[in-house]
């Protein structure tokens, strides 16, 4: 889903780079809460692992398109929203500073998408789903694959709203189509998203289900207050 | 960080990496949703080239650093796709990880105030210490 060069205009570009370093930043701050000695590698693994997938073009129904996997909601499920952004938004930054996927004037409007409104989505499904679904291996497959799902959907909508600000060709009245097509694309996308998503989770809540920090962090009962010193098992 | 993480750490790293350098092969290579959605209005032929028609994606223009050694996921004067590829795969993991888990690592918290919620490991106030503790218990068991 990354937008190449000429496709919005450059003032536009220009705020949303903006607003991605202060949404960065602030991610930066509170992320930092959770980052630790355990979480701090196992971040960089999943930036790693998302990049890795993305190159995983896969064929959706529609002849001649293919889809990839964006990853926010894989990471806000593995690390937590914040620092799930962070991961994201380090994969596109590689991706466009090295290997010219996604136009470096674009990369606010990237991050924004795919780094932000895809781990936003993602994690409010994952807050939500976690509490009502039951705590089975199913319960957490549900809730990876329409958190991202939907977090999908939802950063394809991102595009349009960014397209309607400052897209480089004048629709006229037809936003509402591009709104369509890309909706209708991206769930077919978010589906392969959705499958990729949960197999992912799954497998990691199964070998090491201590790292799977919406496990930990949703589903861990009120915790007393244990004396930490020494990190004593 | 306990023998566990470090395997679990190198077990997915070697996923990512089979993935990039070899599955990725196997990638499609149609437009992805995005651009597919651009194109609406244009026609093209059978490489995804735009022959005729007007669309948004013809206002497209070149990446800043496509003369980049590995731009578009390839490594230049490498001939063999396949090759070209999965080493530009490979070398993207091995980057990504290292900003990701480097910069992670310079960012993380130190000292102690406990995770919210997480009961069953608690942070460590001084992990060299702790670690020695942990390695003296393992021995011990």
């Amino acid at each position: 889903m990354h937008i190449s060069n000429g496709i919005i205009d450059g003032p536009v570009a220009a705020i949303f780079a903006a607003l991605a370093l202060a949404a960065l930043t602030a991610c930066v701050l509170r992320g930092r809460r959770d980052l630790d000695d355990r979480l701090a590698p196992m971040a960089g693994l999943v930036a790693a692992f998302i990049f890795a997938v993305q190159m995983l073009n896969f064929p959706i129904f529609t002849a001649g398109v293919s889809g990839h996997l964006l990853g926010g909601a894989l990471a806000a499920m593995l690390v937590g929203p914040w620092v799930g952004a962070l991961c994201v938004a380090v994969v596109l930054v590689v991706q466009a500073l090295i290997f010219g996927d996604g136009g470096v004037a674009m990369l606010g409007l990237n991050i924004t998408n795919m780094a932000l409104l895809g781990t936003a989505a993602a994690y409010a499904l994952i807050a939500l789903l976690l509490r009502v679904l039951p705590r089975t291996r199913a319960g957490l497959a549900v809730t990876a694959f329409v958190a991202a799902t939907v977090s999908v959907v939802v950063a394809s909508q991102g595009f349009v709203f960014e397209y309607w600000l400052g897209g480089t060709t004048d629709l006229g009245n037809n936003l509402g189509g591009l709104a369509g097509t890309m909706a209708a694309v991206h769930l077919l996308i978010g589906i392969g998203e959705g499958l990729i998503t949960a197999t992912t989770v799954l497998t990691v809540a199964k070998v090491r289900p201590d790292l799977v920090y919406a496990l930990r962090s949703l589903r861990a009962p009120a915790a007393p207050a244990v004396p930490v010193a020494g990190g004593v098992r | 960080m306990k023998n566990r993480s470090w395997a679990f750490l190198a077990g997915g790293l070697l996923v990512a990496l089979l993935l990039a350098g070899v599955v990725s092969n196997y990638a499609s290579s149609h437009p992805d949703g995005l651009d597919s959605s651009l194109l609406k209005g244009c026609t093209v032929d059978a490489d995804d080239n735009i022959v005729g028609g007007s669309c948004p994606a013809q206002q497209a223009r070149d990446h800043e650093l496509a003369d980049s050694p590995l731009a578009d996921y390839g490594v230049r004067g490498v001939r063999n796709s396949f090759v070209s590829t999965g080493l530009s795969g490979v070398l993207g993991v091995l980057v990504t990880f290292a900003i990701g888990a480097g910069g992670f690592w310079l960012l993380r918290r130190r000292g102690g105030t406990p995770t919210d919620g997480d009961a069953t490991t608690p942070t460590e106030v001084h992990p060299a210490t702790s670690d020695d503790v942990r390695r003296r218990a393992d021995a011990a068991s």
